[in-house]
């Protein structure tokens, strides 16, 4: 059951709790049940809102970032990745296998900002020894959505 | 001047809702709950591959039963999916949609005289393509307290020593019927005592939503006696692709062969190539989307449930069939009034035969938010209905 909630609710976290059950052919109580489980293991680790900035007309700027450490002694990558991450500016850290080490993904709101963030905060890092800083241009998908507008063509209203 | 056209075909009634096609195509705000075809895309991996075959020149004749490498992946499918056996090389055939396949394999069997059993309701084709093969429609008409299943007592009333072929179009469009394991040997077993033969037709096999789709055909004793027809629109949502396959004896199949030679040629190329991609890498999607189709089923027999309205829960397809008897109006009055003052378009049970007369046929193949809108207006119109009001319309 844990695992065809999850399923629906990536797409759609909003359903209310009586038609996820029905939705999904399962008891109310036991829905409710195990996903108040699941936020207490932070299985479920929030229910955040996929925005398109641009169409609000707010201006944002996003960089992924490719970083090259030095791992520490006992530590490995997980004491220069906390020290990454816990920059608020930061939005995904990633370890990652081939040419360098950690994607790491900034939001700012001025192309600006995030040149500042990558030479005064990132590169000054001990273990840090390059960055390569890859601002984005254009979103066209994100998180399995599709963020521009393509024109859908109509079906038939009715048909055999 | 003498007539231009044909009395047989003069005779047969163009599909009984075209009069309501009309109308709902002129309203452009109205809700549809009408289209017998899946609202997804075709999955992108094979609209890609269709692409490709067109950039490789791939736009020849394929050979008259289809491109070897579609009717090897038919013959594997049809294998690992309903355990059923059939070669690629002289048993499979394919078609332009299972439509053609319906009307070949009917001409390629029937004499003049012979009868066709057709249960109903059912998809619009199969009596006329009967009739334009010289047999004779004769009709069943299906139960809902059997939740539309077909019944061996049924068969036994119907059966003449002019019988030949029985249809048997389950998953049902327009009940949501399924037939399982126990239903189908009862008619397998009235098959061979009376030596009939089958054209099955199993559009829907992906979409069931209780058990795995069973066939005819895998019944022992049933492969030599039935025609297999399938296609791609339903599972891989693909409808205007035109695709489907036939399978039956080879005896039989080289007959159906002839028709579609000279008929049609062969099926178009680069559908053909874009089904290979869909046998051999989609299953996952077809999962998907039938997974999603059960979620809609769920909250559409949830709604009908609370809001009281008598309906068989049909465990096949997308499509619900709710009665609307204690209305006291015909299945067309009623689709009418409902198009008319809440503007949702569902489909009289009378397109798909008499018997479907005091149920309307309402399609899952949209999205759960357009079907919330669309039950919560039908709702109010079955609540001004039970109070004696006229229904009002909406702005």
């Amino acid at each position: 059951m844990q695992e065809k909630i999850l399923n629906y609710i990536e797409k759609n976290s909003r359903i209310d709790l009586h038609e996820l059950a029905v939705i999904l052919g399962e008891d109310e109580a036991a829905v409710l049940n195990c996903l108040e489980e699941m936020e207490q293991n932070h299985v479920i680790c929030g229910y955040h809102t996929l925005i398109n900035w641009e169409k609000a007309g707010v201006e944002k700027a996003k960089a992924m970032i490719e970083v090259r450490v030095t791992p520490q002694r006992g530590t490995g990558f997980d004491k220069i990745a906390q020290r990454i991450y816990n920059f608020p500016e930061v939005s995904d850290v990633y370890l990652i296998s081939g040419g360098f080490d950690f994607m790491v993904i900034i939001q700012g709101k001025t192309l600006r900002e995030i040149a500042d963030f990558v030479s005064q905060k990132l590169s000054v890092l001990d273990s840090v020894f390059s960055t390569k800083t890859n601002f984005i241009l254009k979103n066209y998908k994100e998180q399995g959505t599709i963020m521009v507008d393509v024109p859908k063509e109509e079906r038939m209203k009715m048909s055999l | 001047m003498r007539s231009m056209v044909n009395k047989t075909i003069t005779g047969i009634a163009p599909s009984g809702i075209r009069k309501f096609f009309d109308i709902v195509n002129e309203m452009d705000d109205a809700i549809s709950l009408g289209v017998g075809e899946p609202d997804f895309d075709t999955p992108w991996r094979i609209r890609d591959e269709a692409i490709y075959s067109l950039e490789q020149g791939r736009t020849f004749y394929t050979s008259n039963s289809g491109l070897k490498s579609l009717k090897e992946e038919i013959s594997k499918y049809l294998e690992r999916r309903y355990n059923l056996y059939y070669s690629p090389n002289s048993e499979i055939m394919v078609t332009v949609g299972g439509s053609e396949a319906i009307d070949i394999a009917l001409r390629a069997m029937l004499d003049p005289g012979d009868e066709v059993l057709i249960p109903q309701p059912s998809y619009v084709s199969y009596a006329p393509c009967t009739i334009l093969a010289g047999g004779k429609p004769v009709y069943i008409d299906l139960k809902e307290e059997d939740e539309f299943r077909l019944t061996p007592e049924e068969l036994e009333e119907a059966v003449t020593d002019k019988t030949k072929v029985l249809i048997l179009p389950f998953p049902n469009n327009p009940t949501g019927a399924v037939m399982e394991k126990e239903d189908l040997e009862a008619v397998a077993q009235f098959v061979i005592d009376h030596d009939l033969f089958v054209l099955t037709d199993e559009i829907y096999a992906e979409l069931t939503y209780l058990e795995k789709h069973v066939s005819i055909a895998s019944f022992p004793g049933m492969r030599e006696r039935t025609v297999y027809i399938n296609g791609f629109s339903k599972a891989y949502a693909m409808t205007g692709w035109r695709l489907g396959y036939a399978c039956a004896p080879e005896e039989l199949l080289k007959q159906m062969l002839k028709i579609h030679q000279y008929a049609i040629m062969c099926a178009p190329t680069n559908s053909q190539y874009a089904a290979v991609e869909a046998l051999r890498n989609c299953q996952d999607d077809v999962d998907r989307m039938r997974e999603e189709y059960d979620h809609r089923r769920r909250y559409l027999m949830d709604r009908f449930r609370s809001m009281k309205l008598q309906c068989f829960e049909p465990f096949g397809a997308f499509y619900i069939f709710p009665s609307i008897r204690e209305f006291g109006m015909t299945s067309d009055e009623f689709a009418t009034k409902l198009l008319k003052t809440k503007k949702v378009a569902v489909v009289p049970g009378t397109a798909f035969g008499d018997c479907g007369e005091g149920f309307i046929r309402i399609s899952y193949a949209y999205s759960l938010e357009n079907l919330k809108e669309a039950i919560d207006r039908i709702e109010v119109f079955i609540q001004e209905l039970r109070a004696g009001k006229e229904p009002e319309g909406i702005k």
